[in-house]
C-alpha cells in the first residue's frame, strides 16, 4: 500500500498523520520524545503507521464478515493488548539502560540495584492491570507512563533502602532517552502484533489471519512534507516542507469544507488564520514578539499546581464565579496564582480566569487578521481544553455574534493533516482525484 | 545611510564604484566634523525627515544627524549598551530606542560611526515634521548640551494636502525663526544666492535618485527597494543634499544601475548579485538594523526582493515629483518639509502603498511594525486591511523594533516570512502548491 505522510514537529508534541493514496486518513501518531528532531519524527511516524495498519485490519475483518460491532472490539482488544506488549518491551529496554547507567554510578552502593530491581519487577507485573479493560491511564505516551509510576517508585525505595531518591531520578532521565532513540530494541509491529493475538482468548477465529495479512502488507512511502517550529531541522529536503500557516488552513479546511477562520493555539505560539473555499491562506497572524499566552501558560500552571494539562480545563470548568485576570505572561503567571491562592480564592474559579486570558489574547489576533468568520475551526492541542474552549465560545459570540464552532477530536492532528495533503497533491498528478 | 557599516567581508569582495565614492564622502565629513573644534567649523544637530540641509550648507554648518548615528550604532553592535545607559539614566524601556542609543552614545564619549569623536551641537535644528518624539528628543540634547534649539514646527497634513496659510506659516517660520538663528550661530548672513545653487544641486541628485527607485518597476528589479535603497537614499537622506558630491554619487550610481538593467540582472545583496526573483513585495516601516544583514538575507534567501518600500521616503517624497526649485527657495523647502512621508495621514499612506503595489507590479505587502516607534506604528494594522482590500494583494505584518536587539526574535520572524512567502506562492498556484 502507498501512503503519504505529514509530520508536524510541534514544541511540545510531533504528530505524524498518514494518507491513503486517494486522502483518506489512514492512521495518526502523536509523540511527546524530546530525544531529538530525527527520532521524534520515527516515533510519531511508527506510530501513525501502526496506527493505520490497526485500521486497516478493521477492514480486513469487515472484508471477512465479521459483524461490526465485534470488529470494534477485537481490534480494540488486540490494540490494547499490542500497546501491552509494546510497553512490556520499552520496559525491558528501560530495564536494561537503568541497570547499565547504574553500573557507571562512581558510588554505587548495593542499595540502588536492588531498588532498580524492586522498581523494575514492579512495573513489569503491573503492565497487563494498566492496559486491562476499562482501565484509565493519564497519557498515552511511554515516558509519561512509566515516568510517573518509577518515580513514585523510587520513593518508597529510596526510604526503604536507604538510598538517594535524585540517583534514581536520574538513572531515569537518562534511561528514558536511550530507550526514545532505540525504538527498534523494543521491537516493531510485527513482533508485537503476533505476540498480541497469540495466546488471547478472546480472539475471533478470523483474527490470527486477518493479522497475518496485515503483518505482511507493504507500506510504500510516496511522498512527506514536514511542518512545525522544528521543520528546518526534519529529516526532508526544503522542497517538502511547508509553514504551519499554510498546514493548519489546509488541514482545518479538509476536516471541515466550510472553514473560514482557524485560531490555532500551539504551545508557543498563537495563530489566526483566514482562508478561502479551498483551504488557501488569504491572511493570518502570529504573535511574535512575546509568547504569552500559548499552550505553554497552561503547560507552566499544570505545574505550578502540580495537575496534569488533561486535569486544568475540566477543574475550570467547575468554577462558578471565575477571577479576572489581565497578565498572559507566563512568567508572571505563577506570582498571580500563588497570590490569589493566598488570598482564599478558590482554585477552579482562578483557572477559569486564566483561561479566559489566554483567549482573550488569541481574541486580539483574530481581530488583527481579520475578524471571526463562519464557519470557525479552532486547532491545535489547547481545543481539547473544555474550559478555553468554553471561553472562546463566550468571546466570539460577543463579538461577532452567532458562529458555528468546529473543534475536531482530532484537532491536535491538523497541522499533520495539511502537510500529509501538500505531500498527496505533489505526489499525485494536479488532475488526480484527492 | 548606513555606507560606514562594517558587515562581514562578503561585502566587501566586490564594492561598486558609486559605494566607494560614498564611503570616501562620508569619512571626509565625519574628519571634517572631528576637526571642528580645531578648525572652528560649526554644527548643527538635526533630523532627516524635513530637514534643511541646502540651508544650513549655505551657512557653512556641518549637519549631523542623530538618527542617522543611532542606526549606526546599532550597525556596529553597540546599540545594546548605549541603550542600557540610558534606561540607567532613567529613560523607560518603552521610549525611541533612537532616542536612547543617542543618548547612551553621547555619554559614551560621542564617538560617531567612523569611530571619531562628534563635536558638540552650535544649534540644535528641530525640524518636527509628525514625529512628536523628536521634540522630546531636542529636549534631552538641549539639557546635555546647553546650547540654542530652533525650531520649525510643520503642520500636519491631516486632509492630505498642502494648503497656502501651511506653506506659509512654514516660510514664515524659516524666514523670521530659523534664517536668524543661523546667522546667529555661524556669525554670516543669509546668502539667497548660495542657497539657490545648492537647491539647484539638489534637484539634479534628486532626479537621479528618482530614476534609481524606479527601476524596480522593471522585471526583474535590479534593486533591492527597501534593504539595498538605505545605500541608496543615504546621502541625499543626510548631509550631502545640495552637494556636488551629491549629484556625482547620484548621477555614478544611476549608470551602475542602467548597466543592471541591461544585462538582465538581479539587486545586490551583502552576498553578492541575487538572481532568480521569485517575489516582489512592497514594504512599509523602518528596517531593523541591529540585525539588518539577517533581515534581509531571510528575504534573499527566498528570492523576495523589495521593490518599493515608504521608509525610502523618509528623507522625501521625490518619486511623487516633487523636487527642490531654486526658483523658490523658501517656498521649495516648505513644501519638502511639509510633503515628508512622516508628515502624511493614513489615507496618504494608503493610497501610496496601493499604489506602489500596482505600480511596482508587487505580489504583496509587508508591514515591520516597529515597537518602539508610534510615529510610524500606530495604525498600521488599518493600513494593513485597507490596502488589502483595495488592492485584493495579500500583507503580512512582522514586529520587530529598531536598534535595540532585545526585539528581534530571528525564528519568529523567519517564521513569519517563510509563511507569508509560501502562502504567496500557494495563492499563485491557486492551491496547487
Amino acid at each position: 500500500m502507498r501512503y503519504t505522510v505529514g509530520i508536524d514537529l510541534g514544541s511540545t508534541t510531533t504528530k505524524a498523520v498518514v494518507l491513503g493514496e486517494h486522502g483518506r486518513v489512514m492512521g495518526r501518531g502523536i509523540t511527546n520524545s524530546r530525544s531529538n528532531y530525527d527520532t521524534a519524527c520515527q516515533i510519531a511516524l511508527g506510530e501513525a503507521l501502526t496506527n493505520a495498519r490497526f485500521s486497516l485490519m478493521a477492514g480486513e475483518l469487515a472484508a471477512a464478515g465479521v459483524a461490526a460491532e465485534t470488529v470494534r472490539r477485537q481490534v480494540a482488544g488486540l490494540e490494547r493488548r499490542f500497546r501491552a506488549e509494546q510497553y512490556r518491551s520499552q520496559l525491558r529496554v528501560l530495564a536494561s539502560e537503568l541497570r547499565r547507567f547504574a553500573g557507571r554510578l562512581l558510588s554505587a552502593s548495593r542499595g540502588i540495584g536492588s531498588a532498580l530491581e524492586t522498581i523494575v519487577a514492579s512495573m513489569e507485573a503491573e503492565v497487563d492491570s494498566l492496559y486491562s479493560e476499562g482501565a484509565r491511564r493519564k497519557s498515552d505516551f511511554f515516558r509519561d507512563l512509566a515516568g510517573s509510576r518509577y518515580l513514585q517508585l523510587a520513593e518508597q525505595q529510596a526510604a526503604a533502602e536507604g538510598v538517594a531518591f535524585d540517583t534514581l531520578a536520574s538513572l531515569f532521565d537518562k534511561a528514558i532517552l536511550d530507550v526514545e532513540n532505540s525504538a527498534d530494541a523494543a521491537g516493531g509491529f510485527q513482533e508485537h502484533a503476533r505476540a498480541a493475538v497469540a495466546g488471547w482468548d478472546g480472539a475471533a477465529k478470523e483474527l490470527p489471519a486477518a493479522v497475518e495479512r496485515i503483518v505482511s502488507l507493504e507500506l510504500e512511502q510516496i511522498g512527506s512534507v514536514g511542518t512545525g517550529y522544528g521543520r528546518q531541522r526534519l529529516p526532508f529536503p526544503e522542497g517538502q516542507i511547508r509553514s504551519e500557516i499554510l498546514c493548519h488552513g489546509l488541514g482545518a479546511h479538509a476536516l471541515f469544507p466550510g472553514t473560514r477562520t482557524v485560531l490555532d493555539i500551539g504551545g508557543q505560539d498563537t495563530k489566526a488564520i483566514q482562508v478561502d473555499g479551498e483551504g488557501i491562506v488569504t491572511s493570518f497572524q502570529m504573535n511574535d514578539r512575546c509568547a504569552a499566552g500559548c499552550g505553554r501558560y497552561l503547560g507552566y500552571i499544570a505545574d505550578e499546581m502540580s495537575l496534569g494539562l488533561h486535569e486544568l480545563g475540566p477543574l475550570a470548568c467547575a468554577s462558578t464565579a471565575p477571577v479576572r485576570i489581565n497578565s498572559t505572561c507566563t512568567v508572571f503567571a505563577g506570582a498571580e496564582l500563588r497570590e490569589r491562592l493566598s488570598l482564599g480564592e478558590k482554585r477552579e474559579d482562578i483557572l477559569a480566569g486564566l483561561h479566559r486570558a489566554i483567549i482573550l489574547r488569541a481574541m486580539s489576533l483574530l481581530a488583527r487578521s481579520g475578524g471571526v468568520k463562519s464557519e470557525f475551526t479552532f486547532t491545535g492541542g489547547v481545543a481539547k481544553n473544555p474550559a478555553a474552549v468554553g471561553a472562546l465560545r463566550t468571546l466570539v459570540t460577543e463579538h461577532y455574534g452567532e458562529v458555528r464552532l468546529n473543534i475536531s477530536d482530532d484537532s491536535i492532528f491538523t497541522g499533520a493533516l495539511g502537510a500529509a495533503l501538500f505531500a498527496l497533491r505533489s505526489a499525485t498528478p494536479a488532475d488526480a482525484p484527492i | 545611510m548606513s555606507s560606514r557599516a562594517k558587515p562581514p567581508a562578503v561585502a566587501d569582495a566586490v564594492k561598486d564604484a558609486s559605494q566607494i565614492r560614498q564611503k570616501e564622502m562620508i569619512a571626509r565629513h565625519f574628519d571634517r566634523l572631528a576637526a571642528a573644534p580645531q578648525t572652528g567649523e560649526r554644527c548643527a544637530y538635526t533630523f532627516v525627515p524635513g530637514n534643511l540641509t541646502e540651508l544650513l550648507l549655505s551657512f557653512d554648518l556641518l549637519p549631523v544627524l542623530p538618527e542617522i548615528n543611532s542606526l549606526q550604532s546599532a550597525m556596529r553592535g553597540k546599540s545594546a549598551e548605549y541603550i542600557s545607559i540610558a534606561e540607567k539614566l532613567g529613560h523607560s524601556e518603552d521610549v525611541c530606542t533612537y532616542v536612547k542609543s543617542d543618548i547612551g552614545m553621547l555619554r559614551s564619549g560621542n564617538i560617531g560611526p567612523t569611530g571619531q569623536r562628534l563635536p558638540n551641537p552650535d544649534i540644535l535644528l528641530l525640524s518636527y515634521t509628525g514625529c512628536f518624539t523628536f521634540m522630546k528628543w531636542f529636549e534631552l540634547l538641549r539639557e546635555e548640551y546647553r546650547c540654542p534649539v530652533v525650531m520649525l514646527h510643520v503642520p500636519y497634513q491631516a486632509d492630505g494636502h498642502i494648503t497656502d496659510s501651511m506653506r506659509r506659516y512654514v516660510v514664515d517660520q524659516i524666514r523670521t525663526q530659523v534664517i536668524p538663528q543661523l546667522e546667529r550661530v555661524s556669525g554670516r548672513a543669509y546668502d539667497e544666492d548660495r542657497l539657490k545653487q545648492c537647491l539647484t544641486l539638489s534637484a539634479q541628485a534628486e532626479d537621479d535618485l528618482v530614476w534609481v527607485l524606479q527601476s524596480a518597476k522593471g522585471v526583474p528589479s535590479p534593486i533591492d527597494a527597501y534593504f539595498g535603497a538605505v545605500y541608496y537614499v543615504g546621502p541625499i537622506f543626510s548631509s550631502f543634499r545640495g552637494t556636488t558630491d551629491a549629484v556625482a554619487y547620484y548621477r555614478e550610481l544611476r549608470a551602475e544601475i542602467a548597466e543592471r538593467v541591461r544585462l538582465g540582472k538581479g539587486p545586490v545583496t551583502p552576498d553578492g548579485d541575487m538572481d532568480g526573483e521569485r517575489f516582489r513585495v512592497v514594504v512599509e516601516g523602518p528596517p531593523n538594523w541591529t540585525s539588518f544583514r539577517q533581515f534581509w538575507k531571510m528575504f534573499s534567501d527566498l528570492g523576495a526582493v523589495s521593490v518599493a518600500s515608504t521608509y525610502s521616503k523618509v528623507g522625501g517624497m521625490y518619486d511623487l515629483g516633487y523636487r527642490h526649485d531654486p526658483s523658490n527657495p523658501l517656498e521649495t523647502m516648505a513644501d519638502y518639509c511639509l510633503g515628508c512621508y512622516t508628515n502624511l495621514n493614513l489615507p496618504t499612506r494608503i493610497d501610496l502603498l496601493t499604489r506602489y503595489l500596482d505600480e511596482y507590479k508587487a505580489d504583496g505587502f509587508l508591514i515591520n511594525s516597529i515597537k518602539s516607534c508610534n510615529s510610524f506604528s500606530a495604525g498600521q494594522l488599518h493600513i494593513l486591511r485597507e490596502v488589502e482590500s483595495r488592492s485584493g494583494k495579500p500583507g503580512g505584518f512582522i514586529e520587530s523594533d529598531l536598534v535595540d536587539p532585545r526585539y528581534f526574535s530571528a525564528a519568529n520572524i523567519r517564521n513569519r516570512l517563510e509563511s507569508y512567502f509560501q502562502m504567496l506562492d500557494q495563492r499563485r498556484a491557486g492551491g496547487a502548491a
